[in-house]
This record gives structure tokens, C-alpha cells and sequence, in this order.
């Protein structure tokens, strides 16, 4: 009984629950496919900044939504993928960018996997030639 | 009275941890008494741990119950919810899922008590003092910084229920096989710590330790696995790995784990690697306890924060200085009293698995470092993210060395082999790699390099991993060595997935009217219509579609938008068509003004293959250790036998 009452408002209720304010371009692809390619490919690199440790391209969020329908918009209009990014950027704070752009502040972070690579072939490298030594 | 029972249990079960510490400690200080507290230790050892399960049962049935004057039940559950998420709510917060931490924990310590009869005496009690040590620092965080058992006055009329994300049988299931997996590694640290204890690093206490962090690497590799598909199904936009921290923080120990795996081996097997298997032992656990502190501290933000304190992130800190500071202090102390082991040359299979256990450290130190980094950062006042573009691009070509290392390992000979034969024996692999790569190239159309290698190394490895058995009987070839060959095998084919996957999955992204067709890689679906459903606790539109191929019916998926009140949360109910060659993922958006549906489609080649792979790893653990198990037995019952013969010439 209780069931079939909460069905019965749901009918009602159905559209309201169901409806989005958000622009198309949140939920729809580009007509190019090339395009789209580019925009959803920079969308895998932007965060959405009021979830949590998700990229837009895959966040049911509005804020989501409107960024990735931003992205759609200004690549359709013929921008390149890296002024959106930048514009961005510039907007938001490298906050945005989950590909953190090389700078003083992230150059330790991109050197630490060759500086790690490193010091794991000279580890390796020279246990194995003491070794031999040794022999 | 439940909740009471619970707590007592626990204050019983810290008490026995600090008499399983002192005991142990005690008979330590004089060699000889070892021998005769380790019964005592065993024993006190077990109680502890079935009073830590007392409490965690205590907690689930106050759960089970709805017993609203419980403060945790009351603000993670309500009375309405399935008993499933009930049951399984008990961990899905905070103080729960600790609990759930120290109850594996103890009964971990109860299992090493029981079952473990190879190491020397000395060393087993000293290793359960150091589980005993582990114990009581987390028991002390649970009393004193996270109560599950407090108790609420007035008790509210119901509970504000779990977060809807969770309310999924994944629940019931990835949580406690992850921390299976997490605090089984501390039976690596603790017999790490007692063999340094007790200068007792060498093959047999290996042989001793090996089935332990099997056993955990199992539950972890299941734990990942089950993980990655909940997140994949369940959040909606086809995604299987994040590289979120929290996904992170169970990467890292799984990459620990897997490396100390290959080295005790070494250690096992040839006697070799001794200072890297303690060093890796009391790292696998480290980040295991880091793992801990990162969902449990709130420094990070993910979508695993459902209970987030940073006072008691600050206790876990502490717990976390004093237990690898004082491991890391006691190996350095102690190391130099560790005699190196055997020697051998760079290409041979030692020599393979030390370049594994580099690159899988590697793979591990950039996890690491990506993860932390923007708390360094922000620490500083940079702002960042550090996302996946960093990890693919760096850990992703590590990852790559790191399997054709793996290819090649298996096929080489112990001590010494010459490069030339390890070169023909894995001509197959190579003559494959090339073929897939070229295959791929030209006939798949665009594709990145990363996943171009992937595929081709994948394929590569599949033929690489079953090189060891051949020209071998395949009926006499040992347990142990299809383990190796399974595990090895499910990693090429969960590689193959992953990249295949990443580089031909096609989206449709539409707003369709009834009738409308949406078309995706040859696929037709059709949306008939969208109807309310109402469930225990949510209400739900629940979308009804035709899949068409070729102009033949061939299923009806029903995506679900799932509404819930308690608390007030919108879920998407992806629905899934799976076919031998992959997935047909589709979800349900929201109605537009125009009175069209948004539909969400994605077709992933091969998709299925990552998980499948993920559980032919875990497959191939299992094996392994069945194996090790098996021939330890029949050793036992050869020397039973031939003592047995020696009592009856005698008499």
C-alpha cells in the first residue's frame, strides 16, 4: 500500500525530479568528430573543482557540466584545446589542471620518476658489478 | 546492552595486546624462556583476537537491530535501509571500518598464533609482540579517538542513513577483502621485526614467512579488483581507475606487496636479498598504515571521505611515526648483524627479479610522490592537482618496462644464464609482441603509443607467461609453478584490456525523444520509455531500452536515476550488456526542456579482460600457495614416514 502510494506521487513529481537547467553541450557531443576528440580529451585533464578527485569528463556535478558545455563551446568556436586550457588556468588556478603545467613548483614533481629511475639503475647496476667482483 | 558487551570486548582485547607485548618482551630479554612463554603468547594471542571479533559483531548487531540510541547507527543508518547495507553499513563509516581494521588485525595475529609452526620460537614470539605492539596502538586510537559504541541520550526517532553510493553489494564485499589484504601485510612487518629481533633473517624464516604475505597479496589483488568494478558500474561515467588517493593508497601497498612476493622468493629459494625482503616487508605495511591515514585523516579530498576528522588524522600520524620510525630505527640497527646472502649474476632469474622489485619500487615511489605532492604543495601555498596525464605519462612507461622484465624473468635460470639462449627461448613472445603491434597498428585504426605498447606487450606476456611450462609434463609441473604461469598470464590479459579499452571506446552522448534511435559502434538502442520504480529506500526512473545489432533484437538494458531521502542523494544506475568482446554501458541522464531524455552510451572493447585478468592474478596466488602448502605437507608426512621406519628397525 505504502508502495503504491509513493509510486503515485512519483508520477506526478517525475518531470520536476528528472530536469536539468544545464546547457545542452553538458550532455551532448560535437557534431565534429575530430573536435570532440580534442574536447574530450582536455575535459580528462580538468577537475572538477567541487567534487571529490574527479575530472569533469566524468562527474554528474552541474559545476561539471557547465565546464565541460564551456569546453565544447570554445573548441567548437575554433579554439585551440591549450588556450582553453589556459583560459582556464588563468580563471580557476592550476587548482583545475590535473596535468600540473612544468614550473618551478612541479619541477621536482616531474623529475622525481627519471631521478627515480636513476637511482634505481645505479643501485642495480652496481650490486650486480660488486657481485661479480667478488666472484 | 550490545554496544556495552562491544566495548568491554574491546577494552579486554587492548588489555591482552599489552600482556601479549610485555610476555613476549619478557621472555625475550632471556633467550631461553622463548621456548617456554610461546604457548602462553600463542594463546593470549588468540583470545585477543576473538574479542576483537566479539566487538566487531557486537557492532554489526547493534546495526542489525537498528539500535538508534547507538550514536554511530544512528548517524550512518536507518531503520528503512536493506538488512544487507545494514549489515555491511557497520563498516561503511569512520569508527566501523576501523574496527573492522583492528578486528582483521587481531585475528591475524590469532591465525600466526594457531598456524604457524615452521619459525623458531624465539622469533614467533617476537613476532607476535610486534602484531601485539601494532594491535595496541590501534585499539588505544579506537578507545580513546573513535568510540563505535558511544552511545546517544536522547536516541533519535531514526538514523540519517548511509550514503547511497555505498548502499551496493560491493560493500558487503571490497572493504573487508581490501583490509584483509592491508593488515595481512602487517604479518610481514611483525615477522620482519622478530627475525630482526632475533638475527633471524635467512631461507627458512622466508619459507615461514612466504604463504603469510601470499595470503594478503591475494586479498589485496581481489580487494583492487572488486574495487575498480564497483567504482566502474556504480559511479556512472565508465571509468575504472581514477588515480583518485584513495585508490592510491591501495595501489601502493599492492605494488609493496607485489615486490616483497618476488624477493622472498629470492629470499626463499636461494637464500639471497635478505636486507631488501625485511626492508620490503616493513615498507608493504607502512603504506598499508599510510593508506589508512590518507582515507582516514581528511588531508585529501576523494570520493572515499565519508568520515573525515583531522584530530584523529593527527593520532593516526603519530601511530604511523612511531611504528615505521621505530621499525625503520630497528633495521638500521640491526642490519649490519644481517649477513649478505648469495650472490649471482645480473642475467639470471635473480637478476630479473631484483630489476621486478626496482621497477615495481619505482612504479611505487612516483604513486607516492604524485600522491603527496599537492599536500607538500599546498603546504607551501601552491595549489595543484595531480591527476591522471602525470600518472599515465610516468608510471604508465615504467609499468611497460616492467612487464617485458616480467616476460623475460620466468623463462631465465637461477644464478647464471646466457643471454643469447634467454633471447631464443623467448622468441615466441618477441615474434608476438611484434605481430600484435603491427597488427594493431595498421588495422585498428588512430591509436596512441601508450596503448599501441600496451597491446603489443600484452599480447607479448600472454605468450611469454605459459613459456615456462613448456616442454613439461604438464600433469607433474608443481601448483606453484601454474600459479606463477596464471598470475603471470592475468596480467597480460588484464593489460590488454585496460589498453585496449583506453584506446577504442566509442561514446554517444544524445538527447532522444521515445522512439529515437541512438546508434554507437554498430549497436541501435532505442529508448520505449522511462517509468518510476519505488525500492526499499529510493524512489527511481528507470529507462527501457531496445539494443539492436544488425537489425536483430538482442537485449533491453534498464539504466536507473535513483533518488534517496535519507540522505537526500541522486545515483546513477548504469546498466551493462556484456559480450565476449566487451561492454555496452548506458546510463540514464535527465529529462531536457525540450521533453528528450540525455542517454549516456559508451561501447568498451574489451573491458571485461581488466577485471578477469585481475582475478587470473589472484587465481594464481591462491594456486601457489595451495602449493607451497601442499609440498610442506607431504615433506612432513615423508619425515613422519622415514622416523617411523627408523622406530620399527630399532625396535
Amino acid at each position: 500500500m505504502r508502495r503504491a502510494a509513493a509510486l503515485l506521487a512519483l508520477w506526478g513529481a517525475m518531470p520536476a525530479m528528472a530536469q536539468t537547467a544545464l546547457p545542452p553541450l553538458a550532455y551532448t557531443q560535437l557534431r565534429d568528430p575530430e573536435q570532440e576528440r580534442q574536447a574530450r580529451a582536455l575535459m580528462e585533464t580538468l577537475r572538477c573543482l567541487v567534487c571529490q578527485g574527479q575530472s569533469i569528463a566524468d562527474s554528474d556535478a552541474d559545476m561539471a557540466g557547465e565546464m565541460r558545455a564551456l569546453v565544447r563551446q570554445r573548441v567548437a568556436a575554433g579554439e585551440t584545446p591549450r588556450a582553453v586550457r589556459d583560459w582556464l588556468i588563468a580563471r580557476y588556478g592550476d587548482y583545475v589542471s590535473y596535468d600540473p603545467p612544468v614550473s618551478r613548483a612541479t619541477l621536482p614533481l616531474w623529475l622525481a620518476p627519471l631521478l627515480l629511475l636513476a637511482i634505481g639503475v645505479v643501485v642495480a647496476r652496481g650490486s650486480f658489478r660488486r657481485r661479480r667482483r667478488w666472484r | 546492552m550490545t554496544a556495552e558487551t562491544g566495548l568491554v570486548a574491546l577494552w579486554l582485547a587492548a588489555a591482552l595486546a599489552l600482556a601479549q607485548l610485555v610476555l613476549g618482551a619478557l621472555a625475550l630479554k632471556n633467550g631461553a624462556d622463548a621456548a617456554r612463554a610461546a604457548p602462553t603468547v600463542r594463546a593470549v594471542a588468540t583470545v585477543q583476537g576473538a574479542l576483537a571479533l566479539a566487538a566487531m559483531a557486537a557492532l554489526i548487531a547493534a546495526f542489525l537491530a537498528s539500535d538508534m540510541s547507538v550514536a554511530l547507527v544512528a548517524a550512518n543508518s536507518h531503520s528503512m535501509k536493506p538488512t544487507l547495507y545494514k549489515f555491511a553499513g557497520a563498516w561503511g563509516n569512520h569508527e566501523g571500518s576501523m574496527l573492522l581494521w583492528v578486528t582483521i588485525l587481531g585475528l591475524a595475529g590469532a591465525a600466526v598464533a594457531r598456524l604457524e609452526h615452521r619459525l623458531r620460537a624465539d622469533t614467533l614470539v617476537a613476532t607476535l609482540a610486534a602484531q601485539a605492539a601494532i594491535a595496541l596502538g590501534f585499539y588505544a586510537f579506537l578507545l580513546f579517538a573513535s568510540n563505535p559504541f558511544a552511545r546517544l541520550d536522547p536516541a533519535p526517532a531514526d538514523g540519517a542513513g548511509l550514503n547511497p553510493l555505498l548502499q551496493d553489494p560491493g560493500l558487503a564485499f571490497h572493504p573487508p577483502t581490501l583490509y584483509a589484504g592491508y593488515v595481512g601485510l602487517s604479518v610481514a612487518f611483525s615477522f620482519a621485526v622478530g627475525a630482526l629481533v632475533t638475527r633471524d633473517v635467512g631461507a627458512a624464516f622466508a619459507r615461514a614467512m612466504r604463504p603469510w604475505v601470499l595470503g594478503a597479496w591475494i586479498f589485496l589483488t581481489l580487494g583492487i579488483t572488486a574495487g575498480s568494478y564497483w567504482a566502474y558500474y556504480e559511479l556512472g561515467w565508465g571509468g575504472w581507475w581514477f588515480w583518485d588517493p584513495v585508490e592510491n593508497a591501495s595501489l601502493m601497498p599492492w605494488l609493496a606487496a607485489t615486490a616483497l612476493l618476488h624477493s622472498v622468493s629470492v629470499l626463499a629459494t636461494r637464500d639471497g636479498l635478505r636486507a631488501w625482503t625485511v626492508m620490503l616487508a616493513v615498507v608493504a605495511f607502512s603504506m598499508s598504515m599510510i593508506g589508512t591515514f590518507l582515507v582516514r585523516s581528511g588531508i585529501l579530498t576523494s570520493v572515499h571521505a565519508f568520515a573525515v576528522d583531522p584530530r584523529r588524522g593527527a593520532f593516526i600520524l603519530a601511530l604511523l611515526v612511531i611504528y615505521i620510525g621505530g621499525a625503520l630505527l630497528l633495521f638500521g640497527l640491526r642490519i649490519g648483524t644481517v649477513r649478505q646472502g648469495k650472490l649471482f649474476e645480473g642475467v639470471s632469474r635473480e637478476g630479473a627479479l631484483v630489476a621486478n622489485n626496482l621497477l615495481l619500487t619505482v612504479i611505487l615511489g612516483i604513486v607516492l610522490i604524485g600522491t603527496f605532492y599537492p599536500i607538500v604543495a599546498a603546504a607551501m601555498g601552491v595549489q595543484l592537482s595531480v591527476g591522471p596525464p602525470f600518472f599515465d605519462s610516468t608510471a604508465g612507461p615504467v609499468a611497460l618496462l616492467l612487464v617485458a622484465v616480467l616476460a623475460a624473468g620466468p623463462v631465465m635460470r637461477w644464478r647464471r644464464d646466457d643471454p643469447g639462449e634467454v633471447a631464443q627461448r623467448l622468441f615466441p613472445a618477441i615474434a608476438a609482441t611484434l605481430f600484435a603491434g603491427v597488427g594493431t597498428f595498421v588495422l585498428g585504426g588512430p591509436i596512441a603509443p601508450l596503448p599501441l605498447l600496451g597491446i603489443a606487450l600484452g599480447v607479448g606476456l600472454a605468450v611469454a607467461s605459459v613459456a615456462p611450462l613448456a616442454k613439461r609434463n604438464l600433469r607433474r609441473a608443481p601448483l606453484q609453478l601454474w600459479g606463477m604461469v596464471v598470475a603471470h598470464l592475468g596480467v597480460a590479459v588484464s593489460l590488454i584490456g585496460m589498453a585496449a579499452s583506453t584506446a577504442y571506446t566509442q561514446e554517444r552522448l544524445v538527447a532522444v525523444g521515445t522512439g529515437d534511435p541512438a546508434r554507437v559502434a554498430g549497436f541501435t538502442v532505442r529508448l520505449e520509455g522511462v517509468r518510476p520504480l519505488v525500492g526499499d529506500n529510493w524512489t527511481a526512473l528507470e529507462g527501457h531500452l531496445n539494443v539492436t545489432l544488425d537489425d536483430e533484437a538482442i537485449a533491453v538494458l534498464r539504466p536507473q536515476v535513483r533518488y534517496f531521502t535519507t540522505p537526500v542523494t541522486t545515483t546513477n544506475e548504469s546498466a551493462i550488456l556484456t559480450r565476449w568482446d566487451g561492454q555496452l554501458y548506458a546510463v540514464l541522464g535527465t529529462l531536457g526542456e525540450d521533453g528528450r531524455w540525455q542517454l549516456r552510451l559508451w561501447w568498451k572493447p574489451m573491458v571485461t579482460l581488466i577485471w578477469f585478468g585481475g582475478f587470473l592474478i589472484a587465481l594464481g596466488g591462491a594456486l601457489a600457495l595451495v602449493g607451497h602448502q601442499w609440498r610442506l605437507w607431504q615433506q612432513r608426512r615423508r619425515a613422519d614416514a622415514v622416523a617411523e621406519t627408523a622406530a620399527w628397525s630399532a625396535a
